[in-house]
């Protein structure tokens, strides 16, 4: 049962957030010209990393805010969280 | 003093038992007698009863080993009807008057048990043994299932529902001390010294954890050190103290659970007020694990005789409770720690003899033993155990140089008790857990924490014995040290801590020069002969399994675990599972570090179920919803059903209606006049800003920017791959305002996929989403005279010119303020009244003495569903399941070919979602108009004699139409389209064939005029 830093709330207990897979990935704009294996790329395929993920998190029983995390995956210990729209932070060459 | 006799093993003084406060209790029927500080263990073996239980799989009799929560052997039955508790740990127990505990896993009787015939029969019955016979044929196990369970199952559980009252509990601190013996009192005081709020936690009812074995007495200094520092302690208002209490998990983050016995100490149900027990959620800085150690037994020939104990049990025995376990005691030992146990039970009068499978003892040990006339063979081993519900002799032989065989004179001594040390396992489970590695330390024989690996996110320190420390004096300043440390970390000055003074270094030898002995060897090798070594008492596993496990391949600690069960009982293997991988490591000629442990895994000791859950149960098990007219509906007696976490009326029995006559009745009444519906329970979600209209149009498949103020409209939602996901109508209330509403079970999903895209995806978007479900309550009327209804409580113009169908309006109904929107979800002339949800009870009262006059009909959920299908309408959950387009249900005319882009619409082109022949939205109407077909049931492509047949499709919806009089069915059907008219056939559960027709989905008024009128 992790604690995550809201960037808005501040530290709170796991239970009070839901993940929503993989952060980073933009809708694409022109979507009737994308071919089916490029939008089934966004639709379907996410990457499934063994260590560092950055991730979509929101508060949902709490500030209901979207942001992002960066987790490890294997150690299951969030390393950062960041608004949405900023850049992936630097998490110290963790891999 | 009770003026029964006194129990035969009672000492005649000393004990923190309470000698004016007798308690009786009974066992397996039997009264007996103990005293206000026993625990069942103590009572019962005051009064001489040795045989406690009998064994898992062979049915051995079974005695005490134990004095703590590690006990395998002396699981009880505690209590009867719905409080019985099975497995309870007998030392775990405190006695309390009138408890009753009945012995387990026997059959008829525990000195006499049928089962036991598995001991003799039990080279049949080896390792690995369930796995073999009862791999195949695989149906035949739910036979054999059901006579393992009854011959070899442990306790029975309740049938009723629990009587007693649970809590569940968070807690916050700095620093969380794990265990109140010596280390653990140092740490909580150095680092409450500090400032820190400390919550120190501890299994027993008392504090002092170790120091408990070896006071002996209120008026003892060690007794009287314990209660200074722990009132010290309890002076400081930062300073938690748990007894009673057993942490139980350490999770991520530093998040450790507990559970508390609060009332269990006491008769069942005689506190009016506190909960049973109380699971403590607690989130900490920092955590100071000072669990102690457990010792563990040498595997010896035949070591599970009823009498065999440890050592430091019959010393805690003796010290804590006044009982001698024995009076003829065989001390079996290979290190110094036994040796208390031995001068102890002498001095109170037991005949004594100290066997050590060392040969070289410490000088001052062995003057001690002489001094209090105490025999001693060193260099010596147990080769055979003699006496069988409980120990009679024993036979010693020297050992050899390697320890590996016995050879030389043999002794045979006489004995009632043996009390047996093979070491002592520091207690790493929650280090363990919280992620740290543990290192194999060879000067004591056992594993410890490895201090370099505890992880970042669960910073803790270990002290005392569960970190290998094991004299008094040194867990003391251990664990002031890791206090200090842990008050530091989290950010507190440290300072240092003044413990009470003459502090208790009586036992400072601790285990000595411990020379490991992990299978003590008898005249026969390993295997033969009738007598088994025994290393995990409760799953009766010996090491003749841990060598036929090796033989057969297992050899890593994991599968040795799996195939022999070692360590997988309800003890989990406290005292065991070092023996069993030091024993497989000799086998393999490994070192033990090389085989390494299993994984520790939560819970350390079993926690009820109750405790879990918590309050969390009956009413308070999930929430209740309920709309501002549920009263009324509870007057008038209506069956309610669950939607989310709403209580919907379903409809409303009059008399002695049963479902099917009331929703027969509702329905054909809200064709003919009118009816009403609480529909307060639909998603309601306000959405305002500049680009509202924009965002809608990409979350809808149709059309938004031309809606006029006042219109509304139905639309559907997708997800990005095509599929419908919700469905509802919104209206336009305004130029930048919209009131969306969404199915009852889909409002927070659909309100947190509104949030999603408008904070991850379009930030720019100025749009504001609010629920307001609970804000409106809605009172729908559907039918023909729904409109005079309604004119007799409005100056609203409600003619069609006015207020024409998927129009909104605004004004006063019957003196509230009210809006109105002209929507139909049973195709008849419906409006829906929404006011502020503090009138909802009002408007519908109003409205049911108003629709007296039109004969207005309350109907329920149920019928609602009946309405809507005769209309074709779809529930979504219902007749679509997340991989059906609006294609797929024949609402092509909802999808925009205008809009470049909205969520979904690039997947209803992918090949797949484009395809012909994908299963499609159609009516069914069966050949005999009476058979209602079952939801569910599947539509075959060929009929077979019996199921399986292949399918093409499944009815989603099936009701019977008291409109059309004969019944009506929706269905996904493989290329449903184009099969209108055709004959399908629907197979039932017995392999019975329905035919039915294909046909529109629409089945009444297909025209829609009846809504517009
Ligand atoms: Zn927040």
């Amino acid at each position: 049962m992790i604690l995550i830093n809201c960037p808005y709330c501040g530290e709170r207990d796991q239970t009070e957030f839901a993940c929503h897979g993989e952060a980073h990935i933009a809708r694409p704009t022109d979507t009737a010209s994308l071919t089916d294996e490029q939008w089934g790329d966004y639709v379907f395929f996410r990457t499934n990393p063994k260590g560092i993920h950055y991730e979509r998190w929101v508060h949902v029983h709490g500030c209901r805010r979207w942001f992002n995390a960066v987790r490890h995956t294997v150690q299951d210990e969030i390393l950062a969280t960041y608004e949405v729209g900023a850049p992936r932070p630097d998490v110290g060459g963790q891999q | 003093m009770s003026d029964e006799r006194e129990a035969p093993n009672r000492l005649p003084a000393g004990g923190s038992i309470d000698r004016d406060r007798p308690l009786s209790f009974t066992f397996d029927g039997k009264s007996y007698s103990g005293y206000a500080g026993d625990t069942l263990a103590s009572a019962l073996l005051a009064n001489g009863v040795v045989l406690m239980g009998r064994s898992f799989k062979y049915h051995r009799p079974r005695g005490l080993i134990a004095a703590g929560s590690e006990e395998p052997n002396a699981l009880m039955q505690l209590e009867k009807g719905d409080r019985t508790e099975p497995n309870t740990r007998a030392t775990c127990i405190e006695l309390y008057s009138g408890l009753s505990a009945t012995s387990q896993n026997r059959w008829p009787s525990l000195s006499f048990d049928i089962g036991a015939v598995n001991s003799l029969v039990s080279r049949f019955i080896p390792a690995g043994f369930y796995y073999k016979t009862f791999m195949w044929p695989a149906s035949m196990w739910l036979t054999y299932e059901k006579f393992i369970r009854k011959a070899a199952g442990l306790g029975v559980s309740p049938t009723a529902p629990d009587p007693d009252r649970y809590e569940n509990t968070h807690a916050h601190c700095e620093v969380l001390v794990v265990g109140a013996g010596p280390a653990g009192i140092a740490a909580a005081a150095a680092a409450a010294a500090s400032g820190a709020r400390v919550l120190l936690i501890d299994e027993q009812n008392e504090a002092g954890g170790s120091l408990l074995a070896s006071a002996t007495g209120e008026q003892e200094p060690v007794r009287a050190w314990i209660a200074d520092a722990v009132e010290q302690l309890q002076s400081n208002p930062d300073v938690t103290i748990l007894k009673r209490t057993t942490v139980t998990g350490y999770f991520d983050y530093n998040y450790l659970t507990a559970l508390e016995k609060v009332t269990d100490h006491l008769p069942p149900g005689s506190d009016p007020v506190a909960p049973r027990q109380r699971f403590w959620k607690i989130r900490a800085r920092q955590v100071v694990i000072a669990a102690g150690a457990i010792e563990r037994p040498l595997v010896f020939a035949d070591n599970d005789r009823p009498g065999v104990m440890l050592a430091n049990a019959v010393n805690t025995y003796i010290n804590r409770y006044a009982v001698l376990p024995g009076r003829n005691i065989v001390v079996f030992t290979n290190n110094d720690s036994a040796y208390r146990t031995a001068l102890n039970a002498a001095n109170k009068g037991a005949e004594v003899v100290v066997v050590d499978t060392r040969r070289e003892v410490d000088n001052t040990l062995v003057e001690s033993l002489k001094n209090a006339g105490i025999k001693h063979f060193p260099g010596h081993a147990i080769v055979s155990v003699q006496g069988k519900l409980a120990v009679g002799a024993v036979r010693i032989m020297p050992l050899s140089e390697d320890g590996k065989t016995v050879q030389g004179q043999a002794w045979e001594l006489s004995c009632d008790c043996i009390a047996n040390s093979g070491g002592w396992t520091p207690s790493v489970h929650l280090f363990s857990q919280s992620g740290g590695k543990l290192a194999y330390r060879d000067g004591i024989a056992a594993f410890v924490p490895d201090a370099a690996t505890v992880r970042s996110v669960n910073p803790c320190f270990s002290a005392g014995a569960c970190n290998g420390t094991f004299s008094t004096t040194d867990c003391l300043s251990e664990g002031a040290t890791a206090g200090r440390a842990a008050a530091i970390a989290a950010g507190f000055p440290g300072s240092d801590v003044q413990l009470p003074a003459s502090d208790p270094a009586s036992d400072d030898r601790g285990q000595g020069d411990i020379h490991p002995l992990w299978l003590v060897p008898t005249v026969h090798p390993v295997g033969e002969g009738a007598a088994k070594h025994f290393h995990d008492f409760q799953n009766d596993v010996t090491a003749a399994d841990i060598h036929l496990a090796a033989r057969e391949g297992y050899l890593s600690v994991e599968h040795l675990k799996r195939y022999t069960t070692t360590g997988m009982a309800t003890d989990q293997g406290k005292t065991s599972n070092l023996n069993a991988l030091a024993i497989m490591a000799d086998i393999r000629g490994a070192q033990i570090p090389e085989v390494g442990t299993t994984t520790f895994r939560p819970p350390y000791t079993p926690v009820t179920l109750g405790a879990i859950a918590g309050q969390e149960t009956g009413e308070l098990f999930l929430q209740v919803r309920q709309t501002p007219m549920h009263r009324w509906h509870v007057e008038h007696n209506a069956v309610f059903e669950d939607v989310g976490d709403w209580k919907r009326p379903r409809y409303y029995p009059l008399g002695v209606e049963d479902m099917h006559a009331a929703v027969q009745r509702e329905c054909a009444a809200v064709r003919d006049r009118v009816g009403i519906l609480d529909a307060s329970t639909l998603g309601k979600i306000d959405i305002q800003g500049e680009d509202a209209a924009e965002f809608l149009e990409m979350i809808y498949t149709n059309g938004w920017k031309k809606l006029a103020v006042g219109g509304c409209r139905y639309g559907l939602m997708l997800n990005e791959h095509g599929m419908i996901f919700d469905d509802g109508v919104t209206s336009r209330l305004g130029e930048h305002h919209f009131h969306m509403t969404t199915t009852t079970g889909g409002a927070a999903r659909v309100l947190n996929w509104l949030e999603e895209w408008l904070q991850t995806e379009w930030p720019q978007m100025n749009v504001y989403c609010t629920s307001v479900t609970e804000q409106w309550a809605v009172a729908a009327i559907n039918g023909p005279r729904a409109r005079e209804l309604l004119s007799t409580l409005t100056d609203i113009d409600l003619s069609t010119e006015a207020f024409p169908f998927m129009t909104t309006s605004e004004g006063q109904v019957a003196g509230v303020p009210a809006r109105i929107y002209r929507i139909s979800f049973t195709g008849e002339l419906s409006y829906e009244i929404n006011v502020p949800a503090r009138y909802g009870r009002y408007l519908w009262d109003t409205l049911i003495e108003a629709g007296k006059a039109f004969d207005l009909c309350p109907y329920g959920t149920e019928s609602m569903h009946v309405l809507r299908a005769e209309k074709g309408f779809i529930i979504v959950g219902q007749d679509t399941d997340g991989t059906v387009t609006p294609h797929d249900v024949d609402m092509s005319w909802i999808v925009s070919d205008k809009k470049d882009d909205f969520l979904g619409k690039r997947s209803l082109s992918r090949l797949d979602t484009a395809r012909d022949g994908r299963p499609q939205l159609v009516g069914l109407l069966t050949e005999d108009p009476a058979f209602v077909l079952p939801e569910g049931a599947h539509i075959v492509s060929q009929v077979l004699d019996k199921p399986p047949m292949p399918t093409i499709g499944h009815v989603t919806s099936s009701y019977l139409s008291p409109n059309l009089g004969r019944s009506i069915a929706l269905a996904l059907l493989q290329n449903g389209k184009n099969r209108k008219g055709d004959t399908v056939q629907v197979q039932l559960m017995d392999g019975t064939v329905i035919n039915a027709q294909v046909s529109s989905t629409v089945f009444v008024d297909e025209k829609g005029e009846r809504a517009r009128g």
